[in-house]
């Protein structure tokens, strides 16, 4: 049995994990929540938002809180792309066959994925953390990095967030309501096409956020997209699609698997978290926490 | 006369065709020609799945890799000769299949999709990750062609290059697969696949057991890409775990829809298409998955059928008997 310290630090590294997870994650799932549709593009624009970060950074550096605003507005850049391509391609996909839907999301990902090597070309780009939180806290013998504690914190904030929205205002009922049934919301006056565009930005804004904050943790590379949209596939069906919590929970399980598989049974960890993805998908499709669609 | 030219016996002439490509003499156009023949299979044992039953798999590469794996393992490490080796990869990807499909089968949509593609990740873990028996991330190099000693010693058909002898066979493999697959859509148990497809309710209702159907056609696919990924590990004298990768899945899905899902030939006119072009475009630009996906964008939305489906609705209208 490895030492309480040892534990700890894994558990650590895997909610951080988790947390990012989940930041691409929400994204994806509030997209097939709303949308039915199942955005392979996620991935890349989570790609973007670090490409982006790096940019801005590029640009203003990260000292005096510049590494936050430079964070903020690629996740701005990357919501408005999203809003851009939702309002001119997405939009004629909702109703066709799914398949179609998603070779088209694939598309989009193929194209971006590649606009992004024209532009940052296949060298590794990082960025450097934030000078407010460089420093690290020692807990129970193990060292945890402020930027490690502030994202475990900020995932929480993001769900509760996200939560709020959804169920306290206005917006966040429409878009209740545009899930379960997009035509009576439409004859009641609500205009459901900005809606979804709504929806699409925030997604998009949600992926961004998460691929600017990983910027400073891991270099930002081309296939970075490919690898991460399988690891989102992986929470939100755990999770169960369309469910805010229920990513969460995926998030923090799949986190947590890795890290500790990587522990126990080094070789397999990847094959732990797949496997977990079937087994969930056999026995409750819908995910864990999630609802039988209709 | 148009009418009477869809009446020719056209596959037969494509593989007439397709047997001479090593007379030109060129052994690039050999290795592409191989390529294209092995792809083929790969995507018409797909549209068995996606096109005629229409369940859209998101992980046919699992399939295609156990075949290649199997193949190459059975042929690199014990010496079994080709002809054993190469049904060996369409039993395993079939039972495979069998394992996979039972539960798959059992969810529908994009369900159906996620946990194929789940399985084609696992199969995907395995080969990256067990050295002693895959070679792990370096995959497994150095599949050995099969024998060809005894056919120079034959008349009329010596004196040709390994490359061109593997040529020959896979052209022959494939058409037999081909060929097969073909009785198997047409029969009544291929009717019943598209039945399914196109209302599964009603055939729930006159008594059809669907789910069996089903997995019957995902085992009937696995085999037939197992197969496909066997020819493949060899002609590409290498086994890697990228063969299982969910992106091999989607590169296979759209040579599928690019050819054409509603007809039979379709999608190994997508393969034929999407080879000819990737061989193209990569001689100009680095940017091939960004003309990849532009051409996707542009076949999504303006030519849903696909190649084959444009051109047999532009022979519709070509003889449609005219009113006046």
């Amino acid at each position: 049995m490895p030492d309480l310290s040892f534990v700890f630090a894994q558990s650590v590294s895997g909610l951080t994990a988790a947390m990012f997870l989940f930041l691409i994650a929400s994204g994806l799932s509030l997209i097939f929540g709303v949308l039915r549709v199942l955005n392979f593009a996620h991935g890349t624009f989570y790609m973007l938002g670090a490409y982006a970060a790096y940019q801005f950074v590029q640009w203003t550096g990260v000292g005096g809180g510049m590494f936050w605003v430079a964070a903020l507005g690629a996740a701005g850049a990357v919501a408005l792309l999203g809003g851009i391509v939702e309002r001119l391609l997405f939009r004629h996909l909702y109703a066709k066959e799914e398949l179609y839907q998603l070779l088209f999301t694939y598309a989009l990902a193929l194209i971006l994925s590649d606009a992004a090597k024209m532009i940052w070309g296949t060298q590794q780009k990082s960025v450097s953390r934030p000078p407010e939180l460089t420093g690290a806290l020692s807990l129970f013998g193990a060292t945890v990095p402020h930027y490690n504690l502030f994202i475990i914190l900020l995932g929480p904030a993001i769900a509760l967030t996200v939560w709020f929205v959804l169920q306290r205002t206005r917006v966040g009922r429409f878009i209740r309501a545009a899930a379960l049934d997009r035509e009576t919301l439409g004859a009641l006056g609500v205009n459901v096409d900005a809606l979804y565009t709504w929806v699409f930005v925030i997604a998009s804004f949600l992926g961004g956020l998460g691929g600017a904050l990983i910027s400073p943790m891991r270099a930002t590379v081309p296939g970075m997209d490919t690898e991460v949209i399988v690891e989102a596939f992986v929470v939100v069906v755990i999770g169960g699609l369309g469910s805010l919590w229920g990513t969460f929970l995926g998030a923090v399980i799949y986190g947590q698997v890795l890290s500790f598989g990587i522990l126990f049974f080094p070789r397999f960890s990847i094959f732990a978290v797949f496997a977990l993805m079937a087994g969930v998908l056999i026995v409750r499709p819908w995910g864990l926490a999630g609802r039988p669609l209709k | 006369m148009i009418a009477r030219l869809g009446r020719l016996p056209w596959g037969l002439f494509v593989l007439i065709a397709a047997f001479c490509v090593p007379a030109m003499g060129s052994r690039f156009y050999t290795f592409l020609a191989n390529d294209i023949v092995i792809w083929a299979l790969f995507a018409t044992s797909l549209n068995l799945l996606v096109g005629v039953t229409g369940l859209v798999s998101f992980g046919h590469a699992a399939y295609f890799g156990i075949g290649a794996y199997a193949t190459g393992l059975l042929m690199k490490k014990l010496s079994v000769p080709f002809l054993l080796a190469f049904p060996a990869a369409g039993v395993l990807a079939g039972a495979a299949a069998l394992a996979f499909g039972f539960f798959c089968v059992r969810l529908t949509r994009i369900y159906f999709a996620m946990l194929t593609l789940a399985f084609a990740q696992i199969v995907w873990a395995i080969c990256f990750k067990w050295n002693e028996v895959t070679g792990g991330e370096q995959g497994m190099p150095e599949i050995p062609y099969p024998s060809f000693d005894w056919i120079p010693a034959l008349p009329v058909v010596g004196g040709w290059r390994t490359a061109e002898y593997f040529y020959f066979l896979t052209l022959l493999m494939v058409a037999l697969c081909l060929w097969a697959l073909r009785r198997i859509v047409g029969s009544p148990f291929g009717r019943m696949l598209t039945t399914i497809r196109e209302n599964p309710e009603r055939a729930e209702f006159i008594g059809v057991n669907v789910r069996r159907y089903e997995l019957a056609a995902f085992v009937l696919a696995g085999a037939f890409a197992g197969m496909a990924g066997g020819l493949f590990g060899i002609f590409n004298r290498g086994v890697f775990p990228d063969f299982a990768y969910w992106t091999k899945s989607s590169e296979v899905l759209i040579m599928t829809l690019l050819g054409g899902m509603g007809t039979f030939y379709g999608p190994a006119i997508g393969a034929l298409v999407l080879i000819l072009l990737n061989q193209q475009i990569v001689a100009y630009t680095e940017y091939w998955p960004f003309v990849l996906g532009t051409v996707l964008v542009v076949l999504l939305f303006a030519f849903p059928g696909g190649i084959a489906g444009a051109i047999g609705a532009m022979a519709r209208r070509l003889t449609r008997p005219r009113r006046a």
